[in-house]
């Protein structure tokens, strides 16, 4: 048994139903089934319509690349990397959140994820498979691209050379793709097995009964899906530190001015939580009002996330200063010139835009009344993501366009084939998430309903005695 | 029953009769001994299983890759041609007035390579980018493919006829050639006229090229019209106006050798030259010059004068600046006198006549100038010339024989020519390829590739060298004097016979050496030349070493030969020099690249992409003016200026040239050509303009105006300033004479352990090369930055052309370039500033290759081990390895390697520019030890590992080890100043051992390890480049030194911050 203090914001808010009763776990499967369950409306329509459009154009620019070479982008002689690593390591960053909030916050008994954690965690796979298409992209022989992989061949003792941060990359990425679908598929199945129970078109029965494993809800199952739940936690918390430990591997273990820093392994990691909560924000401030979920992804739900981008957005400030303070204190000429090329060189202003989205951004959310404003919370969760696109793109490409040798000092400037692989990845994983959201349920039912009574027993009760029905907001103000 | 019968079949006859030989080879598989190459080459049982499995393996590979075309094997082998084993034939290039005895590479009976002939007195061993670049004009699917007619194909007899009637009809008949040097050519024609006597022949320089004005100074300085042989490395005081001999400059490449020996600096000799170059444009010589002065075209003319002056008391030079300057030549060239040398690159006779009388009163002939031995690469007689074109223009001709020459191109007079030709009733080419002049010729028979041809030359008086072909004429086209012969209807109308016949009356006579004359040609085929005894003396003087004081005393006690006393009136052609220069308002100057050259090879796209030496820019011309200037008329890089003179205006983007003269416009000639093969077009169009009808000495009344347009010049450098970074490390003259590492830079880091050596603090363990160590030192002081190893480096090892859009996208392939850096102001403070070059700013040259690190940063961050390190020092690349990440690029620190973005040699974008790798005649050029790399793969430079492998392979078969000079890169060896020595750090006796001071020590094995050798590099001038980072390059470099009095301070190219020594 569980007991949440009555102080804290009710992590389900329970409405008023029809013959004057509370919101049942029952109402909980009808909110959410609801979207599996319905014709889609068109709002939907028009979001997936989009997204294919994207995905469209975006396959005929990575069908060019492919076709004819990365020659279709904008790289030259001295930049080998810009805008897909850039766009790789911001989407492996992005998948960050939901790791963190389904295995982090489930072994720290945060119950407030059980409303989030689904989506997060769906957002998490389709961010990794846009971040692998990067690398497939990026290959300059994408056909050969299990060469990276230690396979057995036949051309003797042909191996992978382990001492390449980029093969450090196929194990972390690899890794954590398939821990995060694993975790993400099992928690699916008991709510997949509950629409298979609702079900009463025989082919989405059979569907989702396929699906669902043959889920029979007893105790001894649910008591392996608790176990599991936490096993499965237990192995994904360190990949939350270490996939883009590794990924910062690729910057910090090379000789460049700019690249060459210890600092790299934490600073990515916050980075990537930053930008991750961003990005579950963006979606779950979309879909919430979407398929008006309101009830369980609440303002509490909101500001909770707002610290943490907070905090996070805060660590990626300090670290940066700390940079700059290396920089001069290293007494490294490259090293020092490679900051100031930053700061006040050809790319100034892809610079200070990172500086602003993402150090002073967030500094906005110091005060509760934008942690708990919607428009603001989704206009900056939108502006961090800019920001941490451009710090990525700064690391790349500022370092790389000028480095040791002057002669060999250049510009990047994207063509419209780069651009274009940029939005196949939005295109893909829009795509995958509105089909997500149709077709499978966003909100984790039966985790919600473990919560509904603990967490809410008396402010609900509070709530529904004294306010008007409906109102969610002014109901959570008056608690405070 | 088969055993039954009684038949017997006998193998032949030999069985029969029982042949002794039939009996002792019965029992083996071949009667007859296979061919053996190889001495002492016995096949075990492991060395079959080895190519066994090397054959099965190679054969499946090759199957699941390239399926074979078009292989056809030879019927017969020929004689002295074994498949996968070069051919080399002697031979000789001479075209746009750029002469080289060189040697060809060929490869299955195609040529596929041009490599200088070390016998050579004049090239010695060397060849410029033009040179090298030349073999793919054999492989241009453009050239005629047959005689034309009237711009149709036709048949060469019925041609032959129809021109020998013509030409019997003809009443006045002008034969315009480039300049002959082949004695037997110019028999030729001799015979010609004498057979059609209204005939006249004059030979043709394109302005760029002619030296009409020394030529003429001469004849009437000495009566000897001819160039005069100079030594540049005689010349302790070297002033030039304007003339760009280490570059483009009559003979170039000659000069270059010559003026590399004097950059030299080693243990034993710590003088070199001093150079002052006065001149317009930044040419690569005045990039080369010790001290350098800006001045208008018109200027040029009265600086020498000025200087002339000074030297017999008096005149000052309006430009103050420059008159220091002067007056500091002046100085240096009477302390030196006797050994130093003026030049100038001006084509008017008056100023060179005062060039001779300096030089003479310097004392300078039978030193650095030699009239005894004359050259004779430029006859072009500028007068001569107009005069046939005013000629034609006129209507007084109703023949001409177009030979080598394309004057409706490249001639002032060119558009009227055009125009005039229409009524010239024959009009005959020779033109290998379509050209403005032979399309507008109603015969055209195509002349043979010098590559397809015999030929012979005299360069030099004494001099004589053959030129042979190296393969069958590919299309049907005959040699010139063929030609020429059949007309003339003589006796031999086989050019071959025609030499060796002339030959052998003439020239065979002047040697002492060979009985029969078969021996005699021989021998000179194989040689390529033959040098009279006269000139053997002169050569071997000057091999023989002699110790230095003995050097000394002979050059103050011998007497100077003269050829002819110097009787010119230089005080005439000083007034009239007063009255014809004026300088006022805004000057343009022409000038040839040192690609492009006069535009003959326009096609060329090994030249088109070869980035000029100064500006790094390629494929089309640009207008130059300078910062001031440019800031003065409010114009930035990359816009389209519209410049007006004499009546012509056109349109071309603007590059901003540190050093260049205020108020000067500078253009190159060669491009702009209207009817030229793919290369020489972009789009259709033809590359950049055509400013040869403002090829004339000094432009004046130049008019620049900025217009709206945009148009980006393909620079393969655009950031020209080296920020006050150590990568150039550099000191004057009397700085090194008292230390000999001054301009070292030591970086050290600081440690806990106190500050180290970067070496100190490592996490490598290092690696081991028991057999060879490849390397190459690289003097930065004798790199003069003229690019032939570029272009060399380009045809060995089958490099991409990538077109003008690529490089605009910086995506040039070159294995080897050369980083060029101007020094900015002295009084820069911030970052910003260091990024501006100064007004007329120290040049520095800098080779960049791959530099096969030992702690190699490319190697750990190779995903798939395409990368490695070889056990003898090279970091070699697997191509069917590479998937392509790139991420060894972007971990370069000298960003060497090149990947490519697209299939260049199979993508329909690149057809047009990378013929050498689409095309199927144009592929016959590339080389079969090399792989052409596919799309997405990485590459660079691998020290011409194939040449490596060839040598060990020789010094194997002959039973012995590898000596120092069997592999030498193909950079090395075009180098014309030897600034780049490859060679192996293991052998002490190496050049390269001795460029470094390389040091043999034992290191005591510790905690059990074995003992070590340990070579160690003592030259106080040699670095490596980066070495804070310690990535331990197999390639040093040695400092640049400048004979300078004073030392240009912070700021500079060498900002000498935290210098010092730490051990």
């Amino acid at each position: 048994m569980q007991y949440t203090s009555p102080v804290r914001e009710p992590l389900v808010l329970r409405q008023m139903h029809k013959n004057d009763r509370k919101t049942t776990m029952h109402d909980i499967t009808d909110d959410i089934c609801r979207q599996v369950e319905a014709a889609p409306n068109m709002r939907w329509m028009i979001a997936l319509g989009i997204s294919l459009v994207v995905l469209a154009w975006g396959s005929y620019t990575l069908y060019r690349t492919w076709f004819f070479g990365i020659g279709e982008w904008g790289l030259n002689k001295t930049v080998g990397w810009a805008w897909d690593i850039t766009n790789f390591v911001w989407w492996v960053g992005i998948g960050h959140a939901g790791t963190l909030i389904s295995a982090v916050l489930l072994l720290f008994r945060q119950k407030w994820r059980a409303s989030i954690n689904r989506s997060a965690e769906a957002m998490t796979i389709f961010a990794v498979l846009c971040a692998g298409s990067f690398i497939l992209m990026h290959m300059g022989r994408p056909w050969l691209a299990h060469w990276a992989l230690p396979l057995p061949n036949t051309y003797g003792s042909l191996w992978v050379n382990f001492n390449s941060p980029l093969v450090w990359d196929v194990f972390a990425i690899s890794t954590y793709l398939t821990v995060s679908l694993v975790f993400w598929y099992m928690g699916l199945i008991p709510d997949l097995a509950t629409i298979r129970e609702r079900a009463k078109n025989p082919i989405s029965k059979f569907v989702y009964g396929l699906m669902s494993f043959g889920w029979d809800g007893s105790t001894k199952t649910w008591a392996r899906y608790e176990m599991m739940s936490l096993v499965l936690a237990g192995v994904s918390t360190p990949l939350v530190l270490s996939v883009h430990t590794i990924v910062s591997f690729d910057f910090a273990t090379s000789v460049i001015p700019g690249w060459h820093t210890t600092i790299f392994p934490p600073y990515f990691v916050a980075g990537a939580i930053f930008s991750g909560f961003a990005m579950v924000l963006t979606l779950m401030l979309i879909t919430r009002y979407v398929f008006k979920l309101e009830p369980y992804i609440t303002l509490a739900h909101i500001e909770s996330m707002n610290k943490i981008i907070l905090v996070t957005g805060s660590i990626v400030g300090v670290a940066y200063i700390t940079e700059f303070f290396i920089a001069w204190y290293s007494g490294v000429p490259y090293e020092q010139y490679a900051f100031i090329n930053r700061m006040f060189g050809p790319y100034w202003w892809a610079y200070w835009a990172m500086m602003s989205c993402n150090v002073i951004s967030p500094q906005f959310f110091w005060f509760k009344s934008m942690r708990t404003n919607i428009y603001a919370t989704f206009a900056l969760s939108i502006v961090v993501n800019i920001g941490m696109w451009f710090e990525r793109f700064v690391i790349i490409v500022t370092s790389l366009h000028r480095d040791y040798l002057p002669s060999s000092w250049v510009m990047f400037w994207p063509t419209y084939v780069d651009i274009g692989d940029y939005l196949f990845s939005f295109g893909f994983f829009f795509t995958c998430f509105f089909l997500f959201a149709k077709f499978l349920p966003v909100i984790n039912m039966a985790e919600v309903k473990t919560i509904l009574n603990s967490s809410t027993r008396e402010a609900g009760e509070e709530y529904t005695k004294e306010e008007h029905i409906g109102e969610t907001k002014t109901a959570t103000a008056h608690l405070f | 029953m088969m055993e039954d019968s009684p038949k017997k079949y006998w193998k032949g006859i030999e069985e029969l009769t029982n042949d002794i030989d039939f009996v002792k080879n019965a029992e083996n598989e071949f009667a007859e001994p296979l061919p053996k190459h190889e001495p002492n080459t016995e096949n075990n049982r492991r060395d079959f299983l080895k190519l066994m499995g090397f054959s099965v393996a190679a054969v499946s590979l090759a199957a699941c890759e390239t399926p074979v075309k078009y292989a056809v094997p030879y019927l017969n082998k020929p004689e002295n041609l074994d498949p996968s084993i070069p051919n080399f034939y002697a031979s000789t290039f001479f075209e746009g007035g750029d002469y080289s005895s060189i040697l060809v590479k060929t490869r299955e009976g195609r040529p596929i390579k041009i490599e200088g002939n070390n016998l050579s007195p004049i090239n010695k061993g060397k060849t410029s980018a033009k040179a090298q670049a030349s073999i793919l004009g054999l492989y241009d699917d453009t050239r005629y493919k047959g005689f034309m007619v009237n711009g149709k194909a036709g048949k060469m007899e019925s041609i032959d006829e129809e021109v020998k009637k013509s030409l019997e009809s003809a009443s006045n008949i002008r034969i315009l050639s480039s300049t002959i040097i082949s004695p037997s050519t110019e028999s030729i024609i001799k015979d010609f006229i004498k057979k059609y006597p209204t005939a006249k022949h004059v030979q043709y320089d394109s302005p760029t090229v002619s030296a009409h004005g020394i030529l003429q100074a001469n004849k009437e300085s000495f009566g000897v019209e001819a160039l005069p042989s100079y030594d540049f490395s005689k010349a302790k005081v070297i002033v030039s106006f304007g003339a760009d001999f280490l570059g483009t400059w009559l003979s170039a490449t000659e000069y270059a050798t010559q003026y590399g020996k004097t950059r030299k600096l080693g243990k034993d000799k710590k003088e070199m030259s001093r150079h002052y170059q006065f001149e317009t444009r930044l040419s690569l010589t005045g990039a080369n010059a010790d001290y350098r002065g800006a001045i208008k075209p018109s200027e040029e003319a009265l600086a020498v004068v000025a200087l002339y002056n000074k030297l017999n008391g008096g005149e000052t030079f309006a430009n103050k600046e420059v008159d220091k300057l002067l007056e500091k030549a002046k100085n240096d060239l009477q302390s030196a006198s006797g050994n130093s040398l003026v030049v100038s690159g001006s084509n008017d006779p008056a100023v060179q006549m005062v060039v001779n009388a300096i030089n003479n009163q310097l004392g300078n002939y039978g030193n650095a100038i030699d009239m005894s031995t004359p050259s004779y690469i430029r006859k072009g007689n500028d007068n001569a010339v107009n005069a046939v074109i005013d000629e034609i223009i006129g209507g007084g001709v109703d023949t001409v024989i177009f030979y080598g020459v394309n004057p409706v191109y490249d001639h002032p007079k060119g558009k009227e020519l055009k125009s005039a030709l229409s009524n010239v009733k024959n009009k005959i080419s020779f033109a290998l390829a379509p050209d403005e002049t032979s399309t507008l010729c109603n015969f055209v028979c195509p002349d043979t590739h010098f590559l397809e041809s015999w030929n012979d030359a005299m360069p030099k008086k004494g001099i004589y060298t053959l030129t042979q072909p190296t393969i069958t004429p590919i299309f049907k086209t005959r040699s010139a004097q063929e030609s020429l012969l059949l007309w003339s209807e003589a006796k031999t109308t086989n050019f071959h016979d025609f030499i060796k016949g002339y030959w052998n009356t003439n020239v065979f006579k002047t040697q002492t050496k060979f009985k029969g004359f078969a021996n005699f040609w021989t021998s000179v085929l194989h040689d390529g030349q033959y040098l009279t005894n006269a000139t053997i003396a002169e050569v071997k003087e000057e091999v023989t070493e002699t110790t230095k004081e003995d050097k000394k005393a002979e050059t103050k006690d011998a007497k100077p030969k003269v050829a002819g006393k110097f009787s010119g009136d230089a005080g005439k052609a000083v007034s009239e020099i007063g009255t014809k220069y004026k300088t006022a308002g805004f000057e343009m100057q022409v000038y040839q690249t040192q690609a492009i050259g006069n535009g003959s090879q326009a096609n060329n796209p090994w030249l088109q992409e070869m980035p000029d030496p100064i500006t790094k820019a390629c494929w089309g011309n640009y207008a130059s003016i300078s910062q001031k200037t440019a800031k003065e008329k409010g114009i930035t890089a990359g816009y389209v200026v519209k410049v007006s003179a004499k009546g012509m205006s056109f349109e071309l983007p603007v590059l901003i040239q540190p050093g260049q003269a205020d108020n000067t416009v500078v253009v190159a000639v060669g491009y702009g050509r209207e009817v030229v093969g793919q290369a020489g077009k972009i789009n259709g169009k033809a590359i950049g303009v055509n400013v040869f009808p403002l090829a004339i000495d000094v432009i004046e009344g130049v008019s620049i105006a900025k217009t709206d347009k945009y148009e980006e010049v393909a620079q393969t450098q655009t950031h020209h300033t080296i920020m006050g970074r150590d990568i150039i490390q550099e000191t004057t003259l009397a700085e090194y004479v008292k230390k000999p590492n001054a301009g070292r830079n030591y970086p050290h880091v600081s440690s806990p352990d106190g500050i180290k050596k970067p070496s100190e603090i490592t996490l490598w363990k290092g690696h081991k090369y028991p057999n060879h160590s490849w390397s190459m030192v690289i003097d930065l002081n004798s790199c003069i930055g003229c690019s032939a190893c570029t272009v060399a480096c380009q045809a060995e090892n089958n490099v991409s052309v990538v077109g003008k859009a690529e490089v605009l996208m910086r995506r040039e392939m070159h294995w080897i370039r050369i980083d060029r850096y101007y020094s900015s102001n002295e009084s820069a403070k911030s970052w910003g500033e260091m990024e501006e070059a100064s007004a007329n700013p120290e040049v520095t040259f800098m080779p960049l290759m791959c530099q096969h690190c030992n702690n190699a940063p490319c190697e750990t961050v190779c995903p798939v081990l395409a990368t490695t390190h070889s056990t003898e020092g090279l970091n070699q690349m697997t191509y069917n390895r590479c998937i392509g990440t790139r991420y060894c690029a972007n971990n370069c620190p000298y960003k060497v390697r090149r990947f490519n973005w697209f299939h260049y040699a199979e993508d329909d974008r690149f057809t047009t520019v990378n013929y050498t790798q689409t095309n199927d005649l144009g592929k016959m050029v590339l080389n079969p030890d090399v792989t052409v790399r596919s799309r997405g793969v990485m590459e660079k430079c691998s020290m011409c590992v194939q040449r490596i492998q060839a040598g060990k392979l020789t010094a194997k078969k002959e039973k012995r080890h590898v000596k120092d000079g069997d592999v030498i890169t193909a950079c090395a060896q075009a180098c014309p100043t030897d600034a780049i020595t490859f060679g192996d750090m293991n052998d002490l006796n190496s050049e390269v051992a001795k460029a470094l001071s390389l040091k043999k020590e034992m290191k005591k094995g510790e905690h059990g390890a074995e003992d070590e050798i340990i070579y160690s590099i003592t030259e106080p001038r040699a670095y490596q480049l980066l070495e804070e980072i310690n990535v331990k390059p197999q390639i040093s470099y040695l400092t640049k030194i400048r004979n300078k009095d004073e030392k240009k301070g912070k700021g500079d190219a060498n900002a000498n911050h935290g210098g010092g020594e730490h051990h």
